[in-house]
């Protein structure tokens, strides 16, 4: 089975911005290509279903997906399909496959958040940003796998089992793996995709859609879209809806986008962002569609490296890249300079803190009664709640809520809930300071290294893990701007995806320098053109502030592309 | 109060509602008593459910003692990024709803438009310290 995934990287692989221009390699095109396509009529969007739906089927071993939707696939794109002949797309989004974490409720799909607590659970509503890409014509293939409640950082520890990555198959990696001695199972040391939306990442870097809803507390989108190859993006906190989001924690959650390229997360964000009257934390002000411009100049733009973020656990690879990265957007005549975060080293245990406390709170709504699993305990309702709790959720997920519970005591909650707090508005003042000093974006790498093997990844526990991977990553939660992380090119040493974020590029191929982008503006902001640029870079995050930036609170645009 | 026994036999599903107490380390830290163990699975109501979920969460405050480092005079806490806007408040009109059926196929035991709870107002604690407590 393996094989077949090997096959796919070097047949599909696309190149920045482009495919290949063969029907046969469709699903290998960039969003507004196979938009284009069909328009067109080169292919009809139940072929395109179909297509993704075998892919799936190929690459079932990855465990990308926990439901896979095809009846009502189909069914969604028999309609796109009657739209197409009147000539009546609804929009870019028209017949294209996507996938959605699960836990984004879908109505009548069951939606389990990767835990026996919600098993068999079907939401009655759809989440808004399901509904926006059903709106436009989306083709729903399937609710993808997550870690239990989306906490963690490797998507290894749902209900349904890991997720592998997809590089873990790629030609390089085999080779590479054939080098050192391997144990009796071929299969022993495949690689994680980070987390914890993992399956979405992995659903998108297999070629079994085109985007995918993850969703980004501490760099849950981010995350895996490093170790995946993929663009990942972090909207600003208040710019997408988070109704129907199965929350972790209402003060930094938000809905993510993951891609294999820098125009198709453009696309989506602009179906997904805007005011929402059923999530009363999103901004009122409106917001138009956006498309990216076609020529990258970036000699006005200033971009700030936070010297602290360079710590001795980083990987010399990524250093290396974030180097390499730097050093490309200086020789186009972009001002880099070095900045400072001086909260750094505590944003991570502020995060640890506050994301505990409210998780504390989020997940006591579970109790069994109204919906989800329930224990047949009749004792008392007291009795029944904690047996289900027990039953319902993994030690991961029942260790968060106790600290949580912990640093809600009354005897606690100076120490530790409201010191926390404080120190979360330090770090957002870090934040306000750099870009009020001039700077535009921010570039820093997305996780320390690249994607381990699932064995080496298991040796320490999630809470460990999760302090160790969030680094780069929750600080931005916590501050409210935008994250991407964009994939990055194959690194030098065994051609793997690196943590900070980069456009996908196959295997064997070296990154273009200059990746030309289909005409798309990000309007309102004017870090955008660099993202044409990003796309050559290795895993590297770039945060930026956008026009909702108000003094206190920065909106920006985390990027998490693969370089 | 520092050692209770192992009641392994009501982990079981069918037994489960006696406690989920476990011996407590003589030796521990300190800083996570039995006391406070049992106060946070009654607030939780989640239990530990072992020696390393306490040891976890040991760690876990060891962890969150760093805070204790940052000098925060005169800085008021943040509890979101949008403080400085005004939350949304839409108008007081009725525009869904009617959907208790619906909502009512999601729980594993109704009766008519209700959901049924066992018998409140007995709290775990006190279950504890009974012997099979009388079917309710």
């Amino acid at each position: 089975m393996p094989a077949v995934v090997v096959d796919l990287f070097s047949l599909l692989s696309p190149s920045p911005c482009g495919g290949r221009p063969n029907t046969k390699t469709m699903l290998g095109r960039t969003l507004r290509e196979v938009s284009a396509g069909l328009k067109q009529g080169q292919i009809t969007p139940t072929e395109l279903c179909q297509k993704c739906l075998s892919m799936i089927k190929k690459t079932k071993f990855l465990n990308a997906y926990i439901t896979v939707t095809e009846e009502e696939a189909l069914k969604q794109a028999e309609e796109s399909e009657k739209r197409y002949a009147k000539g009546q797309p609804l929009g870019d989004l028209d017949g294209i496959p996507v996938a959605i974490k699960d836990n984004f409720s879908t109505s009548a799909i069951e939606t389990t958040c990767g835990s026996n607590m919600l098993k068999g659970y079907v939401p009655p509503y759809n989440a808004t940003v399901v509904q926006k890409l059903f709106d436009q014509g989306a083709l729903l293939m399937g609710k993808t796998n997550l870690d239990e409640f989306a906490m963690g950082s490797g998507s290894t520890d749902g209900v349904f089992g890991p997720v592998k990555n997809p590089w873990s198959y790629s030609k390089q990696y085999r080779e590479k793996r054939k080098q050192k001695p391997h144990g009796e199972n071929e299969d022993s040391d495949w690689l994680i995709t980070g987390g914890s939306s993992g399956g979405s990442a992995a659903a998108v870097s297999a070629f079994t859609c085109f985007a995918a809803l993850g969703s980004d507390t501490g760099g849950s989108t981010r995350n895996p879209a490093a170790q995946c190859g993929l663009v990942g993006v972090k909207p600003s906190y208040g710019l997408v809806s988070r109704h129907g989001l199965i929350p972790l924690v209402n003060s930094m959650d938000v809905p993510g986008i993951l891609t294999r390229c820098v125009d198709d997360a453009a696309v989506v964000l602009g179906v997904l962002a805007g005011h929402d009257p059923k999530d009363s934390t999103t901004i009122q002000d409106p917001v138009k569609p956006f498309l990216l411009p076609s020529l990258t100049d970036v000699s006005k733009l200033c971009i700030g490296i936070p010297k602290e973020y360079l710590v001795p656990e980083l990987s010399s690879e990524v250093q290396s890249l974030w180097t390499k990265a730097a050093d490309l957007f200086e020789s186009r005549g972009a001002k880099v300079i070095e900045v400072s975060l001086p909260h750094t080293s505590y944003s991570i245990v502020c995060y640890h803190v506050l994301c505990t406390s409210e998780v504390a709170s989020n997940m006591a709504r579970f109790d069994g009664l109204e919906y989800g699993h329930r224990c047949d305990i009749d004792v008392s309702t007291e009795a029944m709640y904690a047996a289900t709790r027990r039953e319902g959720f993994n030690d991961v997920v029942r260790g968060r809520i106790l600290s949580g519970n912990f640093f809600l005591l009354k005897e606690n909650y100076e120490t530790y809930f409201i010191k926390a707090q404080k120190v979360r508005r330090l770090i957002a003042n870090d934040f306000v300071n750099v870009f009020n000093s001039g700077v535009d974006v921010l570039l820093t790498p997305t996780t320390l290294s690249e994607a381990v093997p699932y064995l080496e990844f298991i040796k320490e526990d999630n809470r460990t893990r999760s302090a160790q991977d969030d680094i780069f990553t929750q600080a931005v939660n916590m501050a409210g701007p935008t994250g991407d992380s964009q994939i990055r090119s194959p690194n030098q040493s065994h051609r793997m995806p690196c943590s900070s974020s980069a456009f996908p590029a196959s295997p064997s191929q070296q990154p273009p320098i200059r990746a030309p982008l289909k005409p798309s503006l990000f309007s309102h902001c004017k870090a955008f053109p660099l993202l044409c640029l990003l796309l050559s870079l290795c895993q590297m995050q770039v945060i930026a502030v956008d026009s909702l930036a108000t003094a206190n609170s920065i909106n920006s645009l985390c990027f998490s592309s693969f370089g | 109060m520092w050692a209770r026994t192992v009641r392994l036999g009501l982990r079981a599903r069918l037994g489960g509602c006696r406690g989920f107490t476990f011996k407590v380390d003589p030796q521990g830290t300190g800083q996570v008593t039995a006391e406070l163990i049992e106060h946070l699975e009654r607030l939780a109501l989640v239990d530990f459910g072992g020696r390393e979920a306490v040891a976890r969460l040991e760690k876990a405050i060891a962890f969150a003692d760093r805070l204790r480092g940052v000098d925060t005079d005169g800085v008021e806490p943040m509890e979101s990024v949008l403080e400085d806007r005004c939350l949304y408040l839409r108008s007081d009109n009725v525009t869904e709803g009617n959907c208790a059926e619906e909502l009512l196929q999601n729980s594993h035991r109704v009766v008519e438009e209700y959901f049924v709870a066992p018998p409140g107002n007995i709290s775990l604690a006190k279950l504890n310290e009974q012997e099979p407590p009388p079917r309710g």
